[in-house]
């Protein structure tokens, strides 16, 4: 080897290693709970905010989709025998102009007050090689109960920006897994690798004001002390849209939204 | 005798592009290791394997079927046949050659270590072997790290190094590379086209790194684009130099000629990648035919244009040594000095 070759050699070497070392250091740093930590091994939440029962309002109303809705896209599960299910994506579900699986939560003005989580796990059911429901709310901490009704094997795999990745296979007729998550995120994907085109939402937020549409659109969300809100809409696809609300104490307001076609 | 790296002095300027064949060289042959049919074309074999691996491995990413088996090294807890269904299939199936290569470059590396008399490739196997697990370990922590861009993309690139040695492994045990004399032409032109070869490689493991985080979610897809328009350039002005001027020297207007075509190639199945992922496959509910095998097929030609580049490097670096001639000291232009 001559000396050309040599530096052009170490060169090269260099430059992998400085490539090595630059993905190194984007690692985020995560110092949370494992998040198949179940809720009773967590450490003890503070000690929920009361709320007065007898000046609680509520706020509902649909969710529109204005324009031409998007034709579902067809999904070819030929590769797994297993797979026999509605053969149509839920990316974008509207019917008659209402639109399905908008995650609705409060995304502001409930200051400091803290909740109590929920001892009543949420069930994601695998059926037909897709995910039941297509998006989950959940609150922070709280256990979600993860089966498969399928005669084929899954992977669950959520892919979160905030909380900590995991990958699990799950057999038919396994036991079901009982997972949570220690921090808010909102739209976490999660996803089976085995069948790419399973694919569900998870939102987890720290209150329990939120709710999913169903296929009228419609959501409602109960329980709120009087305040200024502000409400988001988050759909996967479209994204997010806001609106600011007032409540009084006992008050019932409807807050419709619309998307637009993109 | 005229030997590689003999100053240039021992050239007379005129006949700097003069074809010199070295005939009966003692010295050479001694260093030479006898040509072994068997070996040669084991080492045949383990490239190609090794081209099937990398479809394989493509397919996997293609088919985003990385995680469906979430342990490693084992499949689900076991070393036995999982059900290959869904994405299982591509997954396993890229773990059973990638098994089978490692088994296959221990032999290639053990059987060039007893059977090569040549020092250098002795080194070569024992490189290729080192190479091969190092990229089994970085297939472990992608599955185990949940394919983070940068373990992905180096999966990617050390499996064209791992190819690249493996053809040149196989090059250098064939009958062409131990038997024949080189034919030798001087290079006064710069940039040399060794300079060239080497650079044409170097664009190339870029595009690869590039195109790796790019399918692997740790880039957009520009900076890969933008270095096409690079890779062109400098592949164009390689082939363009080597045929205009060495074309006599078959070892290397081979290779040459074939870099032209898988480039013309690649820039195709590179557009049509384009077309089915990003401008038509963007919402697409899972990975379809038309993307899969556009991608997959883009995987294997970029595969094929590297090792192409490395034998050409190889075989200008054999047979088209640079001429030194207007570095050259005064002393060393005496006679007395070659």
């Amino acid at each position: 080897m001559n000396k050309k070759t040599s530096v052009a050699m170490f060169g090269l070497l260099c430059l992998l290693g400085l490539w090595l070392l630059v993905g190194c250091s984007k690692k985020e740093e995560t110092n949370e709970a494992p998040a198949s930590a179940p809720a009773s091994t967590a450490a003890p939440a503070p000690a929920a905010t009361p709320i007065d029962p007898s000046t609680v309002a509520s706020v509902s109303g649909t969710v529109k989709f204005d324009g031409a809705a998007p034709k579902a896209s067809k999904i070819d599960m030929s590769q797994d025998a297993a797979c026999k299910g509605t053969n149509t994506a839920e990316t974008v579900v509207v019917d008659g102009g209402d639109v399905a699986n908008v995650f609705v939560y409060v995304k502001d003005g409930l200051g400091d007050r803290t909740f109590a989580v929920p001892t009543q796990a949420v069930t994601i059911d695998q059926q037909g090689c897709k995910y039941h429901p297509h998006v989950l709310g959940v609150m922070t901490g709280q256990n979600i109960e993860i089966k498969n009704d399928d005669q084929t094997t899954h992977n669950i795999h959520p892919t979160p920006q905030a909380n900590r990745e995991w990958n699990e296979s799950q057999p038919p007729a396994a036991a079901p897994l009982e997972k949570s998550f220690a921090r808010e995120e909102i739209m976490l994907p999660v996803k089976c690798n085995q069948h790419p085109w399973m694919r569900m939402y998870i939102n987890v937020v720290k209150s329990p004001f939120y709710a999913v549409t169903g296929p009228d659109g419609k959501y409602e969300i109960k329980g709120l002390p009087p305040g200024d809100y502000t409400i988001a809409f988050v759909q996967e696809k479209l994204g997010e849209q806001d609106q600011k609300v007032t409540l009084a104490a006992k008050d019932s307001k409807t807050v419709d939204q619309t998307f637009k076609a993109q | 005798m005229l030997k590689r790296g003999q100053p240039p002095s021992a050239v007379p300027p005129s006949k700097a592009r003069q074809v010199v064949r070295l005939t009966g060289s003692k010295h050479l042959k001694s260093l030479a290791t006898p040509y072994n049919r068997a070996h040669h074309r084991f080492a045949v074999f383990v490239a190609c394997a090794t081209f099937v691996l990398i479809i394989a491995g493509a397919l996997v990413t293609s088919n985003d079927a990385g995680l469906s088996i979430p342990d490693w090294p084992t499949s689900f807890g076991s070393f036995s046949v999982p059900p290959l269904r869904g994405g299982i299939k591509f997954e396993w199936s890229h773990r059973a050659i990638a098994g089978s290569i490692v088994l296959l470059t221990i032999s290639i590396a053990a059987w060039t270590w007893f059977a090569d008399r040549r020092r250098w490739m002795k080194w070569l196997g024992i490189a290729a072997l080192a190479t091969v697990i190092t990229q089994a370990i970085l297939g472990g922590l992608t599955v185990l790290l949940f394919q983070p861009p940068w373990v992905s993309s180096a999966h990617a690139a050390v499996a064209q190094t791992f190819f690249c040695i493996a053809v040149a492994i196989a090059m250098f045990t064939g009958r062409r590379w131990v038997e024949e004399v080189p034919q030798i032409e001087f290079d006064n032109r710069r940039p040399s086209l060794i300079t060239l070869t080497w650079l044409s490689i170097f664009v190339l493991y870029v595009q690869l790194i590039l195109g790796a985080m790019f399918r692997h979610h740790g880039m957009s897809w520009w900076p890969h684009v933008a270095n096409a328009a690079i890779v062109t350039f400098v592949l164009t002005w390689t082939a363009i130099r080597a045929l205009s001027r060495f074309s006599k020297i078959e070892a290397v207007r081979r290779p040459a000629i074939i870099l032209a075509l898988l480039l013309v190639v690649q820039l195709c199945l590179g557009f049509a990648a384009f077309l089915t992922r990003i401008a038509w496959g963007r919402d697409a509910v899972q990975p379809e035919f038309p993307m899969v095998i556009s991608t997959v097929s883009h995987v294997a030609v970029g595969a094929l244009l590297l090792a192409t580049a490395v034998i050409l490097a190889i075989q200008v670096w054999r047979h088209i040594p640079v001429s030194f001639e207007e570095h050259a000291t005064s002393r060393s232009r005496k006679p007395a000095a070659a």
